[in-house]
């Protein structure tokens, strides 16, 4: 558009837009502060965007003084890995099914995925039903197996794959390949890009559930890092009945509690801060896949 | 005709076996959990299961209790306003922050602060409760040190339960503005330019061309994501609630929501028959609604429609 170089309004907007962009990133840099500051600190100036002695005492106390934060972090990846290893393979395994166009009732199948998207029974059966009849208590498996078939990826994944010319299953028909390994050998390189989207969408809502925990999972030694960091929030006492309790008095005679909590909180938000450009542009691709769906 | 089914199947029975794993999971999540609604009628026993346990004598007794309770009504009613206030000052925020970053013509700056933006969508509210924490305890928080620092008194947030509607407004449009923004955006851009320059020739300001043709445009935009919002208003994001709010029960007057309440009643207080009479009407009215507002979407336009 050939307009005027500068103007107020073009310089309003610029300042609007500054104005709640560095709102975003500002919580962001007081948690990295605040993790970096010491206990003092904090309560004589609180929460500031620069700390003003830096140490990283926070750090070594987390590290050492609890193999719980060393468990959780352990739990959390392992259940981010196979979670979505596990769900795209799942998911889209079901939507070739889906797109299959030579199968004749694949109609029914996708509304028998469709009806889970309108109809929920809501958190007392579906939690009754998790405990009482699937024996998921306390087990690594519900912080899994809740989320893994998803009807929303499924019909993202479908409208992929139904871009996908049909001679190539008919072709690979003919040199005798099977359903699956058509599936696995031809389909599934072919849906590399919606498979990577989903794939995202999936690890990241892995990575930050704790809902499953908070409802599953009362033993310590199977929470998640966003449950523990919950956890550590209300109660940083904890910390305390570590073994290496001893060692952590050296670094600090308190337990600097108010830094402890924000050094947890980079580590919870590292791994994605640190994906984050390539986890944003691979998101606003799925998105549009998803706006412009069939 | 029935052999026809049967050898059909048997045909695809590989493709069948695919499709096996999905159907089973969101058997056991999905729709077992809908059959389990009957627990709403129920005088649920532990050791007999939901399909075991006695029926409830009178059968709406689960409800009655429901109906006479205070807490529950609150719950409804912060549920619903708390979610229309979500809704239009989301739609403004979201569609104003389209239309403000479609008049920046420079692309680098653009770019940096769509990525800004779009940060805080990507951390949980466990974390998004930290950093409201961190701004706003009564000690140690960034805001009353402002406060006092310029000469007012502090104020003890998380006990003033009248503020915290305009506190979860922030956070959902601190969290999700620039998430929203993009559907906006990319309307906004698939917009055809000569629109806009047979405008400005004819002499039309800015302000004239988005009144007249931006907005207009992003009309049916609005329109569905605002239907399908609507579709789930009896649906609070629980995540929210509890990750902000938690256990502070000074604040539950204004923050009280049908999901954590229905929480509370199965987790704490032990309370399945309120909390299964609450999720089951929940449920009900949830699906009145999204089969009413997706009619309304597809009306509107086919393609925006879930079904």
């Amino acid at each position: 558009m050939p307009a005027k170089r500068f103007s107020i309004s073009q310089s309003l907007i610029i300042l609007v837009i500054s104005l709640f962009s560095l709102s975003c990133l500002f919580p962001f840099i007081m948690v990295i502060s605040g993790s970096l500051s010491t206990e003092n600190d904090i309560i004589n100036y609180g929460y500031t965007i620069w700390p003003k002695h830096i140490t990283f005492d926070s750090y070594r106390i987390l590290f050492l003084g609890s193999n719980r934060i060393i468990d959780a972090y352990g739990i959390s990846i392992l259940v981010t890995v196979a979670g979505t290893i596990l769900s795209v393979f799942v998911t889209s395994m079901g939507a070739y099914v889906m797109a299959r166009r030579s199968f004749k009732y694949r109609n029914i199948l996708s509304v028998y995925v469709i009806i889970t998207m309108l109809f929920n029974g809501g958190l007392v059966p579906w939690y009754i039903i998790c405990v009482h009849y699937l024996n998921l208590k306390d087990s690594l498996w519900a912080l899994i197996l809740p989320m893994l078939a998803n009807a929303f990826n499924m019909f993202l994944i479908r409208n992929f794959m139904n871009s996908i010319p049909e001679e190539i299953n008919e072709s690979a028909k003919m040199d005798g390949a099977g359903e699956f390994k058509i599936f696995y050998r031809l389909i599934m390189p072919l849906s590399l890009p919606v498979l990577a989207t989903v794939g995202l969408f999936v690890a990241l809502s892995y990575w930050n559930d704790w809902f499953l925990g908070l409802m599953f999972v009362d033993k310590q030694e199977l929470q998640p890092l966003q449950l523990l960091l919950r956890t550590l929030v209300s109660n940083v006492e904890f910390l305390k009945s570590s073994s290496n309790a001893s060692a952590m008095q050296r670094i600090s005679a308190q337990i600097p509690s108010e830094s402890i909590k924000m050094a947890l909180t980079v580590v919870t938000i590292g791994p994605i801060v640190f994906l984050y450009p390539f986890l944003q542009r691979y998101f606003v691709k799925g998105l549009m896949v998803g706006a412009v769906k069939g | 005709m029935k052999n026809g089914v049967i050898r059909e199947l048997f045909k695809n029975r590989t493709l069948l076996l695919m499709f096996l794993p999905v159907a089973v999971l969101l058997f056991l999540f999905n729709y077992l959990p809908l059959a389990g609604l009957v627990i709403a009628f129920k005088d649920f026993d532990f050791t007999k299961g939901i399909f075991g346990s006695n029926w409830m004598h009178p059968l709406l007794d689960n409800f009655d209790y429901l109906f006479s309770s205070d807490t529950a009504f609150r719950a409804v009613r912060n549920t619903i306003l708390l979610n229309a206030l979500f809704i239009t000052v989301g739609l403004i925020f979201e569609v104003g922050f389209a239309l403000l970053l479609n008049e920046v013509r420079n692309k680098y700056f653009k770019r940096v602060s769509q990525s800004l933006t779009f940060l805080p969508f990507f951390i949980s509210w466990i974390v998004v409760g930290v950093f409201a924490y961190n701004l706003l305890d009564f000690e140690s928080g960034a805001v009353n040190h402002f406060l006092t620092t310029i000469g007012l008194q502090p104020i003890d947030f998380y006990s003033e339960a009248g503020l915290w509607p305009i506190i979860l407004t922030i956070a959902v449009r601190w969290k999700a503005t620039g998430y929203g923004t993009i559907i906006y955006l990319a309307a906004l851009t698939s917009v055809d330019n000569s629109y806009y320059e047979a405008a400005s020739i004819d002499g039309a300001t800015r302000w004239q061309q988005i009144r007249y043709i931006s907005l207009p445009m992003l009309r049916p935009t609005i329109i569905i994501l605002t239907l399908l919002a609507v579709g789930r208003i009896m649906n609070a994001d629980f995540g929210m609630f509890y990750a902000m709010v938690g256990d502070a029960s000074l604040l539950f007057p204004t923050t009280d929501v049908i999901d954590t309440f229905v929480y509370r009643s199965l987790r704490k207080s032990g309370d399945i028959g309120m909390a299964s009479a609450a999720g089951f009407l929940q449920s009900m009215i949830a699906f009145v609604l999204v089969i009413a507002s997706n009619y309304a979407a597809r009306k509107i336009d086919k393609d925006s429609a879930i079904f």
